[in-house]
C-alpha cells in the first residue's frame, strides 16, 4: 500500500507588523529627518520646508477620490516617478503628496497632475478633502454612501480646495451612521435616523445574541420578548432615540430607511490644541433627505455655512473660534438655519451646554 | 473584455464635475472584470433603493483571527440566489501602512498588481483607522492576496475587539514641529501588540495614535484610546532673522490681531527690545530693530498657534517628549469622549524613553483587558470606575495637569485626607 502523499505545507503568516518607514522616504527627508527648521507655502497646494542643514524640499498636494482603482494609483505613481524621485505619501484626508528637492519640478508636476484630473490644493486655509467612511459600497450598516456625498460636495468646493481663501483651514467629514467613523470636523455630514428599528422577528433568535443587543442600547429601550411564539426582542418606541446601536449586533433590527434616515449637519469640531482646547462638533441642522446621487439639500446647507463663515470670520478663526466670537444665536441668524428644540441637548451632562450666565449678545 | 454593464443611471451622475470620480475608476476596472461589473450593479441598486446590502460573516487568513472584513451580498432573488452573482462576496483586507503613510512607488505598483490579480482592483488610501484597504475579494482569493502582500513585508491590521491599526503624522520626516520620532514610537508600540492585533480577545477595540505636536494632525485626542502627542518643556525657540522677515511681510496689525491677541493664556507681549525680561523662562524674538515679542514660557500651554503663524521665527523647544491622553472615542454608546491626560510629560529621546512608552501601553491594555466590560471602550471604563482607580491600576501618580478644575461637589468621603497628604509629602521628601 502506498503511503498517502503528505499535503504541501501551508504558508504561515509572517507577523511582521508595522513596516519601517525609511524605505519609503525621499532621500532628502531621510537626510534631514528630525532636523527641519520652518516651512512656508509658496502657493496653494505647495509646501516648502527648509532644514537646519539648509536643504529644502517642496511638497505638492493633490486631491484623490480615496477609493482608487489600480489605474489611478499607477498614474499617480507615473507622475511620482517622473517628477518626485518615486516617493509619495498620503494625508489623513486622502490627499496625495509628492516631495521634490528641485523647485524647478514643481510647476511641471502641478501641470501634469491637473492635466490628469487631480486638483492641486488642500493646504493652509483651504477646504481640504472630506474624510469619510465606506457607505453602500462596502459597509454592513450604512445609511448612505459617503463616497457619493463627498464627490458631490467636493465638486461644489473645488475652488475652495484649490485656493486658500478661507479664514483658516476647514476640515470636513461624512459618516454613514451615528457611530461617525468620519470623525470630528469643522463641518460634518452624518446620518440621523428618525424611526425605531423595524424588527424581523423570524430571524432575531437565530441571528442575534439577545442579551448583547439589550446591553447595547444607550437608553434601555430594548427588552427580550416572545413574538409569535418565538424568542425575539422588542423596542419601547417612546424611549427609542433611533441611534442604530442595536443594528450592528442584530441585523434583523433594520434601522436604515430610504425615507426616514435623514442627514444632519454638525459644525465646530476642532482636533487641534491651537488657541482653544480641542472641541466636539455640534448639531445645527437635521432632517435633510438622503437624496442620492447628488444630495443637493446637503450641499446647499454646507455651502451656506461655508459662505457665511468665509465672509464673516477673521483670519485664523476656525469655525469653532468664529462661533465663539459671534455666539450661537448669531450663527443661526447669519446662516438662516432654524434653531429648533432638537438642538437643545438633553443627553447626560447636558446642562453644562446651557447658558448659565447673562452673557447675551444683543 | 468583461460582460456587459448593468445600467447605472444614478452612479453615472457621479462622473460629472471636476473632482476625481470613484465611479469612473470602478468603470475602468469593470472593462476587464465581471466582478466589478456586478459591484457597480450592486452599488446602483443601493442608490436606487437607498439602502445597504452587505452582511458580515467569518472570513480570515490562516493563523489570524481578524484583519479581514467579510461581506456577503444580501441582494437575492426569490430562490435565494445572488442577483449580482459575480459580486456575491466582497471582502476587504486591512493592511497596516508604514508610519506617516509614506510609500515608494515600487510598493504601490506591487500592491496594484496583486490586487488586480486577486481582487477587485479597488484600493482605499486610507480607511478611517489608517489601514490600506484592499476592497473586494472573494473568500477563495483572500488568502492568496494576503500571502503575496505579506511576502512584501506588510501585515494585516486590526478588526473587532482588538488593538487596531495605528496612525502617525508626517512627523520628523518632513515637519519642523515634530517633537519626537513618531514613526519609531508607532512601530515599537504597535509591534509589541501583534498578538492583540491579529487575535481579537480584548473587551473592545483599542486604538493608539501618534501626533508629533499639539496640532494633533492625527486627531488623536478625539479618536484614540491612547494618544501620544509631542510637546516640549523648555522655552519656545526663536530666530530673529525670520522674526523680522515675518514682520516686514505682515506688519503690526497682523502681529497684534493674529498672534498676540490669539494667545490663549496671554503669554505674549510686545516689548521694546531693551525692556525684554531676561529670566530663564522668557523667550523673545525681534520683529524689527527696536521691538520684540516676549513670551513667558511658564504661562505658555504649548497650543502651537503662534508657532503655526510665525513658522521658523518661533519653534518648539528642544527638551522634547510627549503628553499621553487616554480614553478618547467616537459616539456610540455613551456619547463622544475626549482623551484625558494621564502623563503630562514623558521624554521621548533615548531608546529607553520609547521602551517606557511601550510599557505604559502594555499596562493600560492589561488593565483594560482585565477590567472593561464587554464592548466597553477605555474611556467608558474610566467614566464608570473613575480616573483615580484607573491611575492606581496602571500605577501612575495623580497630577493636577489631569483635571480642568478640582472637584465641584462635596460627594466624596475625605476621611483618608491626612494619610494622603502624608503620603504625598513623604514622596516629595524622598524625591
Amino acid at each position: 500500500m502506498n503511503a498517502p502523499t503528505p499535503p504541501a505545507p501551508l504558508r504561515k503568516a509572517i507577523e511582521c507588523g508595522v513596516p519601517d518607514n525609511k524605505p519609503h522616504l525621499h532621500p532628502t527627508m531621510i537626510k534631514n529627518y528630525g532636523n527641519w527648521k520652518y516651512h512656508d507655502r509658496p502657493r496653494p497646494g505647495v509646501l516648502h520646508h527648509v532644514s537646519h542643514s539648509g536643504d529644502e524640499i517642496w511638497t505638492v498636494r493633490a486631491g484623490t477620490q480615496r477609493q482608487m482603482d489600480v489605474w489611478t494609483i499607477r498614474k499617480l505613481c507615473d507622475i511620482a516617478d517622473q517628477f518626485a524621485e518615486g516617493f509619495v505619501r498620503f494625508t489623513i484626508r486622502s490627499n496625495i503628496e509628492f516631495m521634490v528637492a528641485d523647485q524647478k519640478k514643481v510647476e511641471p508636476m502641478i501641470a501634469e497632475l491637473e492635466k490628469n484630473g487631480f486638483p492641486v490644493g488642500g493646504t493652509g486655509n483651504s477646504v481640504s478633502m472630506v474624510s469619510h467612511t465606506q457607505g453602500w459600497l462596502h459597509c454592513d450598516i450604512p445609511g448612505t454612501d459617503a463616497s457619493g456625498v463627498v464627490k458631490s460636495m467636493m465638486d461644489e468646493l473645488y475652488h475652495e480646495f484649490k485656493n486658500e481663501e478661507m479664514p483658516n483651514r476647514v476640515h470636513m467629514s461624512t459618516s454613514c451612521c451615528e457611530i461617525n467613523c468620519g470623525g470630528q470636523a469643522d463641518i460634518a455630514v452624518i446620518i440621523q435616523h428618525t424611526k425605531p428599528p423595524k424588527i424581523n422577528h423570524d430571524l432575531v433568535a437565530n441571528v442575534c445574541e439577545r442579551p448583547t443587543v439589550v446591553a447595547r442600547c444607550p437608553v434601555a429601550a430594548i427588552r427580550p420578548a416572545l413574538v409569535n411564539g418565538k424568542p425575539s426582542l422588542e423596542v419601547d418606541e417612546k424611549k427609542c432615540i433611533c441611534c442604530g446601536a442595536c443594528y450592528p449586533p442584530c441585523p434583523p433590527m433594520q434601522i436604515n430607511d430610504p425615507e426616514h434616515s435623514k442627514l444632519a449637519i454638525w459644525v465646530g469640531g476642532k482636533n487641534s490644541n491651537a488657541r482653544g482646547k480641542p472641541t466636539f462638533m455640534k448639531m445645527v441642522a437635521s432632517g435633510l433627505p438622503n437624496n442620492a446621487p447628488r444630495w443637493p439639500e446637503v450641499n446647499a446647507v454646507v455651502g451656506n455655512i461655508l459662505r457665511t463663515y468665509k465672509a464673516d470670520a477673521r483670519p485664523w478663526e476656525r469655525l469653532s473660534d468664529w462661533i465663539d466670537r459671534i455666539g450661537w444665536p448669531r450663527f443661526f441668524e447669519k446662516t438662516g438655519l432654524p434653531f429648533t428644540k432638537y438642538l437643545i441637548d438633553d443627553w447626560r451632562g447636558s446642562r453644562a451646554n446651557l447658558n448659565a450666565s447673562t452673557h447675551i449678545r444683543f | 473584455m468583461a460582460k456587459p454593464m448593468h445600467p447605472t443611471p444614478n452612479l453615472d451622475q457621479l462622473e460629472s464635475g471636476p473632482w476625481p470620480s470613484f465611479v469612473t475608476g470602478l468603470k475602468r476596472l469593470a472593462k476587464d472584470k465581471d466582478y466589478v461589473v456586478d459591484i457597480l450593479g450592486h452599488l446602483e441598486h443601493s442608490y436606487q433603493t437607498r439602502k445597504g446590502y452587505w452582511k458580515g460573516g467569518t472570513v480570515g487568513v490562516r493563523g489570524y483571527g481578524g484583519g479581514i472584513i467579510p461581506r456577503f451580498t444580501e441582494i437575492k432573488d426569490d430562490k435565494g440566489n445572488p442577483v449580482f452573482k459575480d459580486a456575491a462576496e466582497f471582502h476587504t483586507i486591512r493592511v497596516m501602512p508604514p508610519p506617516g503613510m509614506h510609500y515608494n512607488t515600487a510598493t504601490l505598483r506591487q500592491f496594484c498588481d496583486i490586487w488586480e490579480k486577486h481582487g477587485s482592483g479597488l484600493i482605499a488610501l486610507h480607511g478611517q483607522s489608517g489601514d490600506i484597504m484592499f476592497q473586494g475579494a472573494t473568500t477563495e482569493n483572500v488568502q492568496k492576496a494576503f500571502d503575496e502582500i505579506n511576502d512584501m513585508g506588510f501585515d494585516l491590521g486590526g478588526a473587532g475587539p482588538a488593538v487596531r491599526t495605528s496612525m502617525s503624522c508626517v512627523g520628523a520626516a518632513r515637519c519642523e514641529q515634530s517633537c519626537y520620532d513618531e514613526a519609531k514610537a508607532h512601530r515599537e508600540v504597535l509591534n509589541t501588540f501583534l498578538d492583540d492585533i491579529h487575535r481579537p480577545a480584548l473587551p473592545y477595540k483599542f486604538k493608539f495614535k501618534f501626533s508629533g505636536c499639539p496640532n494633533d494632525c492625527m486627531n488623536s485626542i478625539q479618536r484614540s484610546d491612547m494618544a501620544v502627542i509631542g510637546t516640549w518643556r523648555d522655552n519656545i525657540r526663536t530666530d530673529d532673522a525670520l522674526g523680522k522677515k515675518w514682520f516686514a511681510k505682515h506688519g503690526m496689525n497682523e502681529l497684534v490681531n493674529d498672534v498676540v491677541a490669539r494667545c490663549p493664556t496671554k503669554a505674549i507681549q510686545i516689548k521694546e527690545i531693551k525692556d525684554v525680561r531676561k529670566d530663564s523662562h522668557f523667550s523673545s524674538v525681534a520683529i524689527n530693530d527696536a521691538q520684540a515679542l516676549e513670551i513667558d514660557n511658564k504661562d505658555c500651554v504649548r497650543c502651537m498657534h503662534c508657532i503655526n503663524v510665525m513658522t521658523g521665527a518661533l519653534a518648539t523647544g528642544v527638551d522634547k517628549g510627549a503628553t499621553v491622553l487616554v480614553g478618547g472615542k467616537r459616539t456610540l454608546k455613551i456619547g463622544d469622549l475626549m482623551g484625558t491626560v494621564v502623563i503630562p510629560f514623558m521624554p521621548l529621546q533615548k531608546d529607553e524613553d520609547y521602551e517606557k512608552l511601550t510599557e505604559l501601553g502594555q499596562k493600560i491594555i492589561d488593565f483594560f483587558a482585565e477590567n472593561a466590560l464587554e464592548h466597553e471602550r477605555t474611556g467608558e471604563m474610566i467614566e464608570r470606575i473613575g480616573l483615580v482607580n484607573f491611575l492606581e491600576g496602571i500605577e501612575v501618580d495623580i497630577d493636577a495637569n489631569m483635571v480642568s478644575t478640582p472637584r465641584m461637589n462635596p460627594y466624596v468621603n475625605t476621611a483618608g485626607w491626612d494619610e494622603e497628604v502624608a503620603r504625598i509629602n513623604a514622596k516629595k521628601a524622598a524625591a
